[in-house]
């Protein structure tokens, strides 16, 4: 048996140890890890407008990924009254602590693409799934009615069922060519449909077996993007 | 100290560094005492990461290391470790090297490390780690244990790499996807080898049970079961 003195001497010698390894790895490697949490959230933005790009954003390297951001895109962050806040970047916003905050002081990022066919805006909008927070991007064309590309991301919706907002490309690209207004101007936003899209122009089809997740996006896109009408205002 | 005295003799024979011994230890885990199929440890994380090859083949070797090298460690360690605290130094030296893992997988691939989020820091709870660490590192030496340490993760990695192979390719009709060894075997559009949108093939579909961790726990009892239909030893084991 060892003694009371011993074990304790043992236990903080063992884990000052592994403290500082660890601590040092840590800091030695924030760099990089801040790094590609950049590039992974640039190629959530960039998959949105995947359509207009030509390219998969999957084969893009990080510098090309970097590149785009740095030539092509505008970052913009508005307030809930449409005014442009100076000083902050659209990718420093983080739309999950925005969520948190209460309606009227919240900020959105705008990322706008100057593509060959005219600008491209992106908005970002958040809001529940089944079991976790949904999110996703939406580009919209210079009209800022017609959907140019969507991408959707889950926290944790079930594999194969929710989760298929972002695993299957097929439920993202149906948003492309929607109408957000209706031809008088009224906002009608997107809905994702059980059992098969009726209106050609603000309805998708929803995915059998998640009916709570594709009413969470439903319910995402009216809210997420009513906030960004201030904004839309100005630009028109 | 009298029980360490008594499992190492005074007089040190030489022994073999990769001897008949040293090769069961690495050979037993793949067959007759497989972590997953005969001991039954590490189901937890085997339903979870299998429904796609890549994760799988990225935790089977994150598994592989905190296995070898917490053995190594543990064994290294075995002497001047008070028996009182014996469980929380093993978690200390575990959590760390999955630590380790994270950070590194974090820099190293970003998008396997997002899909396999929170699996990575359960393999502090792995069974199969502790149970190694409890019943082989403990007793010992180092270069054994460390082998014991592979061997067991390879058992672990072989059936969360075939389960995950049935999974996918039933599931989703692709193998190996988000790797660059992508490949698209059966599916609905033309980009696939097998296009299953006219022609003979146009009843097939995608098994969405395949993509549920419910598949798993099939797969993995269809597998003990030709598992012990095959070698009639492990009839008698449980």
């Amino acid at each position: 048996m060892h003694s009371t003195r011993y074990i304790i001497f043992f236990v903080l010698a063992l884990t000052g140890v592994v403290a500082l390894l660890l601590s040092l790895m840590s800091t030695g490697l924030k760099d990089i890890h801040d790094r590609n949490e950049a590039i992974y959230n640039k190629k959530a933005i960039l998959s949105a407008i995947e359509n207009s790009l030509e390219t998969e954003v999957k084969s893009l390297s990080d510098m090309e990924i970097m590149e785009i951001f740095e030539q092509n895109i505008e970052q913009v962050v508005v307030d809930m009254k449409g005014q442009v806040v100076s000083g902050v970047l659209a990718e420093e916003i983080d739309m999950a602590r925005e969520r948190k905050k209460p309606e009227s002081q919240r900020r959105l990022p705008v990322y706008i693409y100057n593509g060959n066919d005219g600008k491209i805006y992106i908005i970002s909008v958040r809001g529940s799934g089944l079991w976790d927070e949904i999110w996703g991007s939406i580009a919209l064309e210079d009209d800022l009615n017609t959907v140019a590309g969507a991408a959707f991301d889950h926290q944790g919706e079930t594999p194969g069922l929710g989760a298929e907002i972002k695993d299957n490309p097929s439920f993202a690209s149906q948003f492309i060519g929607k109408k957000l207004y209706e031809p008088d101007g009224d906002f009608a936003s997107i809905t994702v449909r059980k059992g098969g899209a009726r209106d050609p122009l603000h309805e998708v089809d929803g995915i059998s077996g998640a009916t709570v997740t594709a009413d969470g996006v439903t319910e995402m896109l009216e809210r997420g993007i009513k906030y960004y009408q201030p904004y839309f205002e100005t630009v028109k | 100290m009298a029980e360490t005295a008594v499992q190492e003799p005074k007089v040190k024979t030489q022994e073999p560094l990769f001897g008949t011994k040293e090769r069961k230890l690495l050979i037993d885990p793949l067959n007759e005492n497989n972590p997953i199929t005969v001991q039954v440890l590490g189901i937890c994380s085997a339903l979870a990461v299998t429904s796609l090859v890549y994760p799988s083949v990225v935790m089977a070797i994150a598994v592989i290391f905190v296995l070898a090298f917490s053995n190594l460690f543990t064994s290294l360690l075995r002497k001047s470790i008070p028996k009182q605290v014996r469980m929380i130094v093993q978690l200390v030296i575990i959590a760390s090297l999955v630590t380790v893992v994270e950070l590194t997988l974090k820099a190293v691939n970003f998008e396997v490390y997002k899909q396999l989020s929170v699996f990575i820091g359960l393999i502090i709870t792995n069974c199969i780690i502790m149970g190694r660490l409890e019943a082989f590192a403990m007793a010992n030496r180092p270069w054994r244990s460390f082998l014991d340490g592979i061997g067991n993760g390879l058992g672990y990695g072989a059936i969360l790499i075939v389960v995950a192979l049935f999974r996918e390719l039933f599931g989703k009709g692709s193998l190996f996807a988000g790797s660059p060894l992508e490949m698209k075997i059966i599916g609905p559009s033309a980009e696939y080898w097998l296009n299953s949108t006219n022609g003979w093939l146009s009843w097939y579909q995608n098994n969405n049970l395949m993509v549920l961790s419910g598949a798993a726990m099939f797969i993995i009892g269809i597998i003990i079961w030709i598992h012990r239909s095959w070698n009639p030893k492990l009839v008698d084991v449980s």
